[in-house]
This record gives structure tokens, C-alpha cells and sequence, in this order.
């Protein structure tokens, strides 16, 4: 999306390489960006229509079809007050430059939620060549 | 050309921030906590990616504290369904780490579902699990924020630099500001490179306004592939390209609806169509047919066979399953939550699934490695599950000394999927930060003239715009230039025609590969005179490079490989049948940067599990 000099609005400048992703859609705080199905395949006359609330923690979409039904959903996008459970890394205890060496990454292996630990193979049992 | 020239100096630059490029981030502030870490992403990290839409699944999860699966199942898995091919260590090692991401995204607010009588989570099949995944990717975004030292957004990586003081040393990357159009140079003592897989590499099914609506983003340009190319880096795989079957048009995914909502497939007259083909495919792959669960490849070779037969469409029986008007939501939330374009086609065409069974497709080939592939770049292993072959030092670590990968840049490593993308990053930003520890003495050098002559090479096309448009009153017809656009068509015609595309029902042969190279050949010969009206068309001109780059590898390996490994997704014709003698083996080439020159060997396939 880049905005049109002359008119002073948001336009896609570029449809034919639109993933149809809705980022934008979802982006738009005046919910001023609407879309419509690709011209090779889409008969005209239906609507996508979504609102994404970070606050309530919801999006909410509204399908027309083509010949006047709809239907509409709604799902949580998150579980938690937005981004507030996401730590920052540099707070935490710095690891021991030994542990640089185990094959184990931050937070575990608690975080595995495991008692014996991260799982390792014996080399000794490698086996070159065709084989199922 | 007069663009400002930025620098970075910093310890380790990620470029691309999607799964496996916001995990390093990640993982590396966790590890380095005196290093300066710097994100380089060509769009914005919180949308970026494959995962811009928003995911329905986590397609790989173990699962080991209820004992659901262990990492073995999950290599025993990978390799029945790549016809025996992976490199095992690296899914080993993926494997027995993902739970512990999984949980970590859950505890960050991605809404995970439950199983509400096992209070597990909520499987969808063996492997995923189900999720509520609008934002899975602003929340991952979020992590790796407030892990780096910088994000750069829109900055386009076109090429990175190799160190001058030691050979075969990566020095940092170089790349331009799609918006303000600043030259940025990023010097770095170890380069992570995330940039996704590619599409738009073959030509689409849809040609005209919905070109883009492929099933693999758009944007997945094949950077991951080329950077490390350019190089010199090793490649594996390459010729494992996908083909995926997808509710037509909008490449709705089909796994919900196999595995959760209990759907199956028919052709036009009503009749189950698999078992039909099975004698036909053991004569082509042997026992291959008989393992469960059947591999992917196998079952998109019975669909293209009927297809062939004259007995299409194949359609999704669903209106059974709708009519719980739970599966229904499900079903519907599926796409929402993940392929939008799916339901506007629905839509706009009065496809209630309630009451019409929906049309299915094969798609196009695409080249990644994260998901029931495993194309790119080839890597070292860690240290205590991977045989000798396969261990060079740092996990993660390609051919070029300091050049780590994750997520569909790695070659080997099917099954990731997003959340083995994002612990891929993880395994990699740690191995970085012990290569940047014992590499401390010796400090990265990238010459003035090095990068001077790349900003050269990377304006290039707007200074052919400028000049070849004086030429010409108007229009798109230039006789000195080609647009972007002209050249993405070219390619995805050469690789249609001659590389195993749609229109010849994925087929391929010795000396239809060889006329593809010729014309790649003079592809690349064009490409320096492709013109750019402005920084979007910029961009796009360095996309199309990067694909066009991968596309070479993608055919010499078609060529190398001189059997038909995986049925369904691309054949030989002049080599029907799997060759389990000559070439149970991994592929791997290599273009010297010098000379251009690529040469191709075969690697061991260890088998790290019975
Ligand atoms: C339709 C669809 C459905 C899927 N369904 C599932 C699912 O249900 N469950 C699941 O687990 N996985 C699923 N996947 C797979 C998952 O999305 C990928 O495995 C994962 O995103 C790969 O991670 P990555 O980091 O390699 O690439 P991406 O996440 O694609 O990230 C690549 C990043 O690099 C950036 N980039 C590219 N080139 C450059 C450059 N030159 N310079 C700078 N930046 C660049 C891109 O903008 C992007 O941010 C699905 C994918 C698709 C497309
Ligand atoms: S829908 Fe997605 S791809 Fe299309 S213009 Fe909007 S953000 Fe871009
Ligand atoms: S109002 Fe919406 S469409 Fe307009 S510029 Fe802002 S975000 Fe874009």
C-alpha cells in the first residue's frame, strides 16, 4: 500500500502481487481499506469483512456471498493483555559461559516440561545407505 | 546515483524476520548478552513472512510431556514422507527443542486450543495442534522487539559480504531502503540468514489480477537461497521443490479438513480414487506405497493421475462434516485464520461447503524448506547427534564460515513448520554466538571497494530505466530495458515449460532441462538490463534476481539427480522410477562465486534412527 500524491489516499499499487493477506485491512485504524476477490476467479458482489481489537483481544469477520448470505465469526487472537507476558532477555541472569557449550537453549529444559531431560541418539548405532 | 550510504556495525545481523529470523533474535540476546544484535527485514516484522495472515495450526509439536510423540517419531515421520531423504540429525535436533518454544508462545498469549477432556492440546493430527493464530506472527514479532539491539524494517538484503582477511569468512550484508532508498551496510561478525522460501518461481495457475494469490506468500522471493548462493554456500535438495493440493483458487489449506473435521476426496462421478492408482505407483516406487502415513508426494501422484484420466474435478466431500455445526466453524475459522483469499472465493462463487462439496487443485512448484520439503542451504549439524559428514563446528552453520540459516533457508530439514522455523533460529543465534566467542581475536574487514562496487550493481536498474526511457514516447515496450515484471514471466515460463510445471503435468526430461538452462542463461544475461521506474520496481528487480539465481540451482539439481525420487511433485521422464541403488543419496552443489561455475556431488544418507 503506498498513498496515491495527487488524491491523498491509500492505494494497492501493485493488485497482481497482493497475497490477499489482509494485513492492511487489519492495519487500518478508520477501517477505510476494503477488498475484493481476484478479477481471474471471483465473481463481483460479495465481502470479506474484518476488525481486529488488540484491546479486546478479538477479530471478528463478516462474510457476504455473492448471492446475499452471510455468516460471521469471531476468535480470540491472544490470551494475555497484548504483549505484556513477552520477556525482555536482557533482564534475566546471565548464563554461565559454560552452558554456551551444552545443547541446551534458554529456558530449558524446564521449559521442555520433561524429567529426563533434553533427549539425546548414541552415534554408535548410525546407519549409512537405504533403509526405512 | 545519489543515495545516502548508512552503516551498521554489529556482532550478529539477522536478515529477515519471519519464524526462524525473529527466533534468532530471540535466542541470541539470551546467549550474547554484550553483542549487538540487528534484524534487516525487506517488509515490516510484525506482518512479514509466511505467517502475515496468521496460522490455524502449529504443525509441529511432540508433545513429550504427555508422551505423545518423540523426537525419533518425528525424523521416522519426516523421512517416510521425503521418500527416505532428510538429513536426520537436523530434525532430530529441531525435534527434541520445539516443545519447549511451543510452550513458550503459549505463555506469551497465543491462544493454543485444548482438548477439553484430556486438557491437552488440542490435536489435529498427529503432529499439530490447533491454535487460535491471527497474531501468532505480531507475537513472535513482539519477542524479538525486545530482543534486538535494532530492527531495520523495509530494507531489502541483496547481498552479503565475505570478510577479506580470512577466506571463505562472511563479513555482513548489503541492502537498500525500499522507501527511502538509502544504501545500508551492515558489517557483522556472523549473518543468520531467514528469508524464507520461494514462490514465483514457476508460473502460477493464475496469470492475470490474482497472480499473487499463490499459495506460498508472494513475497517468499527465494532470497534464503540466493544470498547464500552468491557466496558460495552449498546447497542440498534443491530439485525437492512442492507441489501442494489446495481447495482451487484460494489454496485454502487441507489439513483441518482431512484430519479434524474427517473430510476425504472424490472425482467428478462420486468415486474414491486413491486405491485405484496403487499398482501404477509400486511399479513406479516400490514399497515406498505401502508406508503409513502415505507419502504426500504419493497421494498428489494418484490426484494428477486421475485428473490426467479425464475423471476431474476432485472435490473435498464436506457436506457431511458441516452439518456439526461445530465442524462448520471450524471450518471456516480454518481459512480466516490463515488464507483469507479462501473464503472470498467461496464468497464470491456462493460455495457454502454445507451444501457443495468444493473443488480441489495441485498447485504450482515451490522451493522451501521448512515445510514437506526440505530444499537450501546445507548445514553443519550439532555436535553430539550428527555423523561426521554433517558436522563442520556450529549448528546451523553453512559451507561459509560465520553464515548461519533457519527455516526454509536450511536444506534437509522437512516437517519444521512454524514453530520448528522459530526453534531453527533458536539453535542457530546460540551456535552464532559461540562462533562470534571463539572468533573474538580476529575482526571482520569489508573493504570501501567491496561495498562500493555493490551499491554500483544494486542501483543499476533505475540508472537502465533513466537511460533505456529516453529511447521510447511511452509505454512498457522499451528495446534496451526489461521491466521486472517481463522477467518474472520469462522465468516462471522457462521453469513451466522445461523444468516440470503445471501445463506439462510436472513433467521433466535430460534435454528439456538442458534447453531451460540455456535460456536461465540468457535470463541472467537480461537481467542486467532490467530497468526500474522507481524503489518498488527496485525491489522488485532484486526479487526477481534472487529467484532467478535459485531457479538455476533448482534445475541443475532436476538434472543431477537422475531418477524420479518423489512422484507428485515432480518426474523424469526419461528416469520413471525411484533408484533406491544409485541415488538413496542427498544432493548437493555449489557455484563458485569467481567463476560462475557450479559443480554437483552426492552426499550420504545417515540414518540416525531405526
Ligand atoms: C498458506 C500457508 C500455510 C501454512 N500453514 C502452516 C500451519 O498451519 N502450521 C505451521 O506450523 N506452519 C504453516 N506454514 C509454514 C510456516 O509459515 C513456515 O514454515 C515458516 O513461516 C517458515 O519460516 P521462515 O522464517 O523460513 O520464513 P518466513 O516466516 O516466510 O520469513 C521470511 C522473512 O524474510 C523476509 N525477507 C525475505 N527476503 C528478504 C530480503 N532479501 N531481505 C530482507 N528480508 C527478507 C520476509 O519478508 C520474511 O519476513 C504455512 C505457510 C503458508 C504459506
Ligand atoms: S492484502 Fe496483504 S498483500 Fe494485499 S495489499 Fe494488503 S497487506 Fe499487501
Ligand atoms: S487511514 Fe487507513 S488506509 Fe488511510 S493511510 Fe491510514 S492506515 Fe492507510
Amino acid at each position: 500500500m503506498h498513498i496515491d500524491k495527487k488524491y491523498r489516499r491509500a492505494v494497492n499499487i501493485e493488485p497482481n502481487m497482493c497475497w490477499e493477506c489482509y494485513s492492511c485491512v487489519k492495519a487500518c485504524p478508520q477501517n477505510a481499506i476494503d477488498a475484493r476477490g481476484y478479477a481471474d476467479f471471483a465473481p463481483l458482489g460479495h465481502s470479506v469483512r474484518v476488525r481486529r481489537e488488540e484491546e479486546k483481544g478479538t477479530i471478528s469477520w463478516r462474510i457476504k456471498f455473492r448471492d446475499g448470505r452471510e455468516k460471521s465469526f469471531v476468535s480470540p487472537i491472544t490470551t494475555q493483555p497484548w504483549g505484556e507476558k513477552i520477556p525482555r532477555l536482557a533482564e534475566f541472569a546471565v548464563p554461565d559461559e559454560a552452558a554456551l557449550e551444552s545443547q541446551l537453549l534458554c529456558h530449558e529444559p524446564d521449559a521442555l516440561n520433561i524429567e529426563a531431560g533434553l533427549p539425546t541418539i548414541d552415534k554408535s548405532k548410525f546407519k549409512q545407505g537405504v533403509y526405512y | 546515483m545519489g543515495f545516502k550510504t548508512v552503516f551498521e556495525d554489529c556482532d550478529i545481523l539477522v536478515v529477515g524476520g519471519g519464524m526462524g529470523g525473529t527466533g534468532a533474535a530471540y535466542e541470541a540476546r539470551y546467549w550474547g548478552r554484550d553483542l549487538k544484535i540487528v534484524v534487516a527485514e525487506k517488509a515490516n516484522i510484525d506482518r512479514s513472512g509466511a505467517v502475515a495472515q496468521g496460522l490455524y495450526a502449529i504443525n509441529c509439536y511432540m508433545g513429550m510431556q504427555w508422551d505423545e510423540n518423540q523426537p525419533e517419531d518425528h525424523v521416522r515421520y519426516a523421512r517416510n514422507d521425503l521418500m527416505g531423504m532428510v538429513r536426520e540429525d537436523l530434525a532430530y535436533d529441531m525435534a527434541r527443542h520445539v516443545d519447549s518454544t511451543v510452550h513458550k508462545f503459549e505463555e506469551w498469549g497465543l491462544p493454543l486450543m485444548r482438548d477439553p477432556e484430556t486438557g491437552r492440546y488440542q490435536r489435529e493430527g498427529k503432529w499439530q495442534i490447533m491454535i487460535h493464530g491471527e497474531s501468532y506472527k505480531p507475537i513472535v514479532a513482539e519477542a524479538a522487539r525486545k530482543s534486538a539491539d535494532k530492527i531495520y524494517n523495509r530494507i531489502m538484503v541483496t547481498h552479503l559480504l565475505m570478510d577479506e582477511s580470512q577466506p571463505n569468512r562472511i563479513g555482513g550484508a548489503v541492502g537498500f531502503n525500499v522507501r527511502t532508498g538509502d544504501f545500508h551496510v551492515f558489517r557483522a561478525k556472523a549473518v543468520i540468514v531467514g528469508a524464507g522460501g520461494a514462490s514465483h518461481i514457476f508460473k502460477p495457475r493464475s496469470v492475470g489480477e490474482g497472480m499473487g494469490r499463490t499459495w506460498y506468500a508472494p513475497w517468499s522471493s527465494a532470497s534464503a537461497y540466493a544470498l547464500p548462493i552468491q557466496v558460495g554456500a552449498k546447497m542440498t535438495q534443491m530439485e525437492n521443490r512442492i507441489v501442494l493440493c489446495r481447495f482451487k483458487d484460494g489454496y485454502g489449506p487441507v489439513g483441518a479438513y482431512f484430519l479434524h473435521l474427517k473430510t476425504y476426496t472424490q472425482n467428478a462421478y462420486g468415486e474414491e480414487y486413491e486405491s485405484k492408482w496403487y499398482e501404477h505407483t509400486k511399479n513406479l516406487v516400490g514399497e515406498y506405497i505401502d508406508h503409513h502415513p502415505t507419502p504426500t508426494c504419493l497421494r498428489n501422484h494418484a490426484f494428477i493421475e486421475e485428473m490426467k484420466a479425464g475423471r476431474g474435478p476432485i472435490h473435498m466431500v464436506t457436506k457431511e462434516a458441516f452439518q456439526d455445526p461445530h465442524k462448520e466453524v471450524i471450518g471456516w475459522e480454518n481459512f480466516l485464520g490463515m488464507t483469507v483469499g479462501q473464503a472470498v472465493v467461496w464468497a464470491s462463487q456462493d460455495i457454502d461447503p454445507k451444501y457443495i462439496n468444493p473443488e480441489l487443485t495441485t498447485s504450482e512448484p515451490y522451493v522451501m524448506g521448512s515445510h514437506a520439503t526440505c530444499s537450501g542451504a546445507w548445514a553443519s549439524g550439532p555436535v553430539d547427534v550428527s555423523p561426521d559428514e554433517y558436522y563442520w563446528g556450529y549448528n546451523r552453520m553453512m559451507t561459509v564460515d560465520g553464515l548461519f540459516g533457519a527455516g526454509d533457508a536450511l536444506g534437509g530439514t522437512a516437517h519444521a513448520f512454524s514453530s520448528g522455523s522459530f526453534t531453527e533460529g533458536r539453535l542457530a543465534a546460540k551456535a552464532a554466538v559461540r562462533f562470534i566467542r571463539d572468533h573474538d581475536k580476529d575482526p571482520v574487514k569489508v573493504s570501501e571497494s567491496q561495498y562500493e562496487q555493490l551499491k554500483t550493481t544494486v542501483y543499476k536498474p533505475l540508472e537502465n530505466y533513466q537511460i533505456g526511457r529516453n529511447e521510447i514516447v511511452g509505454g512498457t515496450v522499451s528495446p534496451s530495458y526489461l521491466l521486472p515484471i517481463h522477467g518474472l514471466q520469462r522465468l516462471e515460463k522457462i521453469m513451466d515449460e522445461y523444468a516440470g510445471g503445471i501445463s506439462n503435468n510436472y513433467m521433466t526430461n535430460e534435454p528439456l532441462l538442458a534447453r531451460g538452462l540455456q535460456l536461465l542463461h540468457t535470463l541472467h544475461e537480461d537481467l542486467d538490463q532490467i530497468g526500474a521506474e522507481d524503489l518498488h520496481q527496485l525491489q522488485r528487480a532484486w526479487e526477481l534476481r534472487h529467484r532467478a539465481i535459485a531457479s538455476e540451482s533448482v534445475v541443475r539439481h532436476t538434472l543431477f539427480r537422475e531418477e524420479t525420487r518423489w512422484p507428485g511433485y515432480y518426474y523424469r521422464g526419461d528416469h520413471m522410477k525411484l533408484d533406491d541403488d544409485n541415488w538413496h543419496v542427498l544432493t548437493l552443489s555449489r557455484r563458485d562465486p569467481e567463476s560462475g561455475e557450479w559443480t554437483m556431488e552426492k552426499a550420504p544418507v545417515y540414518h540416525i534412527v531405526d
